[in-house]
C-alpha cells in the first residue's frame, strides 16, 4: 500500500483568547502554539499502522510555512517515509476547494493506493478538503472514518454517523478516507525515529514546482470572498459565581446547588 | 431560478432534525432570492417522508428509487448534480453533518460552484447570498460573499437554528431518478448500531460531563468522587472519549448522545457546538472552566471561571459534609 497522508499545521486556540489583527483581515496568531491538527494525527497513525501490517510506504503531505517542518518531521519520526511541503503565499487558504486542488496537484502524478487526512481541521472546521480532494483525483471516498480494514484491492471503512451509529462502506482502491478522531491511539514518536526523521526526504514545493497555475487557487480564483472577520458576542446566559478564590466560589456554588435541590 | 433547495437527510425511515432547521432558514431567506423553498428528497419508499416535508416546504421534489435505499455519497452526488442542472436552484442547502460533508464538497468540485461550509447565518443581497461561518471553534465569525453563479452550495450547521413549525401544504412532485446505476467504486454494506453500555446516559437524572480540561486519566478519580456526591453518572465530550477516559457510549453531542438530565455539571468542557447540541435538553447546566469566553457559558445556568482542580475538590468537601 502506497499511502499519502495530508496533515495541517494549526494553532491551538482551545484555551487562548483569539484577537484579530489590526485591520481585521486576519487573526493574530503570533502568540499561539502550533501543532499537527488533531484528526490528522490520527490519520498519520492509521497510515503507519497500515504500512506496518500490509507493507508499502507513507508520504506526508502538507501545505504550510517553514515552521511546520517540525510537525512534518514528527510524522516522519512515527513512520512516514518522505514528505512534501507546499508553500506558496498565493494559495487562498479560506477556500477548502483551493486547498484540495493544491493537494491533488502534489499527489496526482504519483503512484498511490490510499490517501488519508483528518475529517476536520480544528481551526476552520470545513470538513471538506479530503472529499474535495477525492473528486479532484477522480477516486472514491468515505468521510469521517473510524475503522479501516484493508482487503484485496479495496478497503472497508466504518463511517461514524450521529448517535454512535456506523455506516460500513466498501471502496475500491485507490481512494480517499477522511479520518475521525478516536480511530486509534496515536503513538508518541520514538527517539530513534526522531533521529532517523532528520535524514528523510522533505521536498519543498511552490505552485510553480507543482505545475499548478496560481490563478486556479489564489484569491481571484476562489468563488468565496471573505468580507470581514469579527469576534462574536457570546451571550453568557450563566450566572457567574464570584468569590475571592476558587475555594470560595466552590463553597458558594455548593450553597446554590443545595438551595436548588440539585444535590 | 431563485429557489432554495434543502437536501433532506433521512436514515432508517426517520427525518433528521437538521432538515427542520434548514427549512426554517430557507423559509426566512427564500424571498431574498425570489424563489420558493423546495425540499429535495432522495430515497426508496419515502412517500410518507415526502408528505411530512410538504408541511414545511412550498414544494417537495422527490426521487424514489431502490438504488437510493441507503445513503451512498456517489449516487447522491450524481442525482443531485442532475437535479441542479435541471432546476437551477439559487441555493442548495446541505446539512453540515456526517452525511452532508460526505457529498457536498465533491458536488461543489464537480459542478465548479461556490461552496461555503458550516453556515450559521444567511441572507440574500441583490439575489446573491451573504453568509456567516466560524473559525477557531466559535471564537471568530467570518462573513463571506460570493462570486456570481447560478447556484451556491452551502452546508448548514446543525442544532444552531430553531426548527420550523410545519404549517403549510406544499406540493409534492415525484420524479424519475436521474441516475439509477449502482456506484461502481463505493458500496453500502450495512449499518452497525452503537454498543449498549452499562449505563444509558440518555436516561440519567444527574450527569457529570468531562472535557479536555481534565487533562489526564489520572485526574479522573477526582471527577468520580464528584459524581459520587451528586449520585451522578459520568459522561463527556468527544475529547474525553478519544483520550480513553470514558467509554464511547458516554459521549455527549452530535456524534454521541443527546441527554436530558435534571443537572448537567460540565467540568473542563469548553463547549464545542457539537457538544452543546447534545445538552440542550438538560434542565440545569453548571460549568467550571477557566476560560470566561468558553461557549459552554452561553448554555450554562451557573458558571465558575476558575481552576477546576481547585474548585472540584472543595465542592466535594462542602457537599460531603452534609
Amino acid at each position: 500500500m502506497k499511502t499519502f497522508v495530508c496533515i495541517k499545521y494549526v494553532p491551538d486556540t482551545s484555551e487562548a483568547d483569539v484577537n484579530l489583527n489590526e485591520d481585521g483581515t486576519g487573526v493574530d496568531t503570533s502568540r499561539f502554539s502550533f501543532d499537527i491538527n488533531e484528526a490528522d494525527n490520527y490519520a498519520v497513525e492509521e497510515a503507519v499502522r497500515i504500512k506496518e501490517n500490509h507493507g508499502g510506504s507513507v508520504t506526508v503531505n502538507s501545505i504550510g510555512p517553514q515552521d511546520s517542518e517540525v510537525t512534518i518531521r514528527m510524522a516522519l519520526a512515527k513512520g512516514g517515509d518522505n514528505a512534501i511541503r507546499v508553500e506558496d503565499s498565493r494559495i487562498y487558504e479560506y477556500d477548502p476547494l483551493s486547498i484540495a486542488k493544491v493537494l491533488a496537484a502534489s499527489i496526482k502524478d504519483q503512484e498511490y493506493d490510499l490517501v488519508m487526512t483528518g475529517c476536520v481541521a480544528n481551526d476552520d472546521g470545513n470538513m471538506s478538503v479530503g472529499v474535495a480532494l477525492a473528486e479532484e483525483l477522480g477516486v472514491p471516498h468515505a468521510a469521517m472514518v473510524k475503522q479501516v480494514e484493508v482487503q484485496d484491492g479495496k478497503v472497508k471503512a466504518h463511517r461514524e454517523l450521529e448517535g454512535g451509529l456506523m455506516e460500513v462502506v466498501e471502496l475500491s482502491l485507490p481512494c480517499v478516507l477522511t479520518i475521525q478522531t478516536g480511530i486509534n491511539e496515536p503513538r508518541y514518536a520514538p527517539i530513534k525515529g526522531i533521529r532517523q526523521a532528520k535524514k528523510k526526504e522533505l521536498k519543498v514545493m511552490s505552485l510553480d514546482d507543482l505545475g499548478l497555475p496560481a490563478d486556479q487557487v489564489d484569491e481571484s480564483a476562489s468563488k468565496i470572498k471573505l468580507n470581514q472577520l469579527y469576534i462574536p458576542q457570546v451571550e453568557a446566559k450563566a450566572e457567574f459565581i464570584e468569590g475571592e478564590d476558587a475555594e470560595e466560589k466552590a463553597t458558594k456554588l455548593a450553597e446554590v446547588l443545595k438551595k436548588g435541590g440539585l444535590v | 431560478m431563485g429557489d432554495v433547495f434543502v437536501v433532506i437527510e433521512h436514515r432508517q425511515g426517520e427525518i433528521r432534525d437538521v432538515n427542520w432547521e434548514m427549512l426554517n432558514l430557507a423559509s426566512q431567506v427564500a424571498s431574498d432570492f425570489g424563489g420558493e423553498v423546495v425540499s429535495v428528497l432522495l430515497g426508496s419508499g419515502v412517500d410518507d417522508i415526502a408528505d411530512q416535508l410538504a408541511g414545511a416546504s412550498s414544494k417537495v421534489l422527490y426521487v424514489d428509487d431502490p438504488v437510493l435505499e441507503n445513503f451512498n455519497a456517489d449516487i447522491y452526488q450524481k442525482n443531485l448534480s442532475a437535479l441542479i442542472d435541471e432546476h437551477k436552484p439559487t441555493i442548495v442547502m446541505i446539512g453540515h453533518t456526517a452525511q452532508g460533508v460526505d457529498v457536498a464538497p465533491a458536488l461543489a468540485v464537480e459542478k465548479d460552484l461556490p461552496y461555503l461550509t458550516d453556515v450559521i447565518e444567511l441572507r440574500g443581497e441583490g439575489g446573491k447570498p451573504v453568509a456567516v461561518r466560524q473559525y477557531y471553534q466559535g471564537k471568530v465569525n467570518a462573513e463571506f460573499s460570493f462570486a456570481d453563479a447560478d447556484t451556491y452550495i452551502l452546508t448548514i450547521r446543525e442544532a444552531a437554528l430553531e426548527p420550523i413549525e410545519p404549517a403549510q401544504k406544499g406540493s409534492v412532485e415525484k420524479v424519475e431518478a436521474p441516475a439509477k446505476e449502482e456506484a461502481e467504486h463505493r458500496k453500502f454494506v450495512e449499518y452497525v448500531e452503537a454498543e449498549i453500555g452499562d449505563v444509558d446516559i440518555t436516561q440519567s437524572e444527574m450527569l457529570i460531563g468531562v472535557g479536555r480540561g481534565v487533562r489526564e486519566d489520572k485526574n479522573m478519580p477526582m471527577i468520580e468522587e464528584l459524581a459520587q456526591v451528586f449520585e451522578a453518572d459520568l459522561c463527556g465530550s468527544r475529547a474525553a472519549v478519544d483520550a480513553g477516559w470514558l467509554p464511547h457510549d458516554r459521549q455527549v453531542g452530535t456524534s454521541g448522545k443527546s441527554v436530558k438530565p435534571k443537572l448537567y455539571f460540565a467540568v473542563g468542557i469548553s463547549g464545542a457546538f457539537q457538544h452543546l447540541a447534545g445538552i440542550k435538553g438538560a434542565k440545569t447546566v453548571v460549568a467550571v472552566n477557566k476560560d470566561p469566553n468558553a461557549p459552554i457559558f452561553a448554555e450554562a445556568d451557573y458558571g465558575i471561571v476558575d481552576d477546576l482542580f481547585k474548585v472540584v475538590p472543595k465542592l466535594v468537601e462542602e457537599l460531603k459534609e452534609e
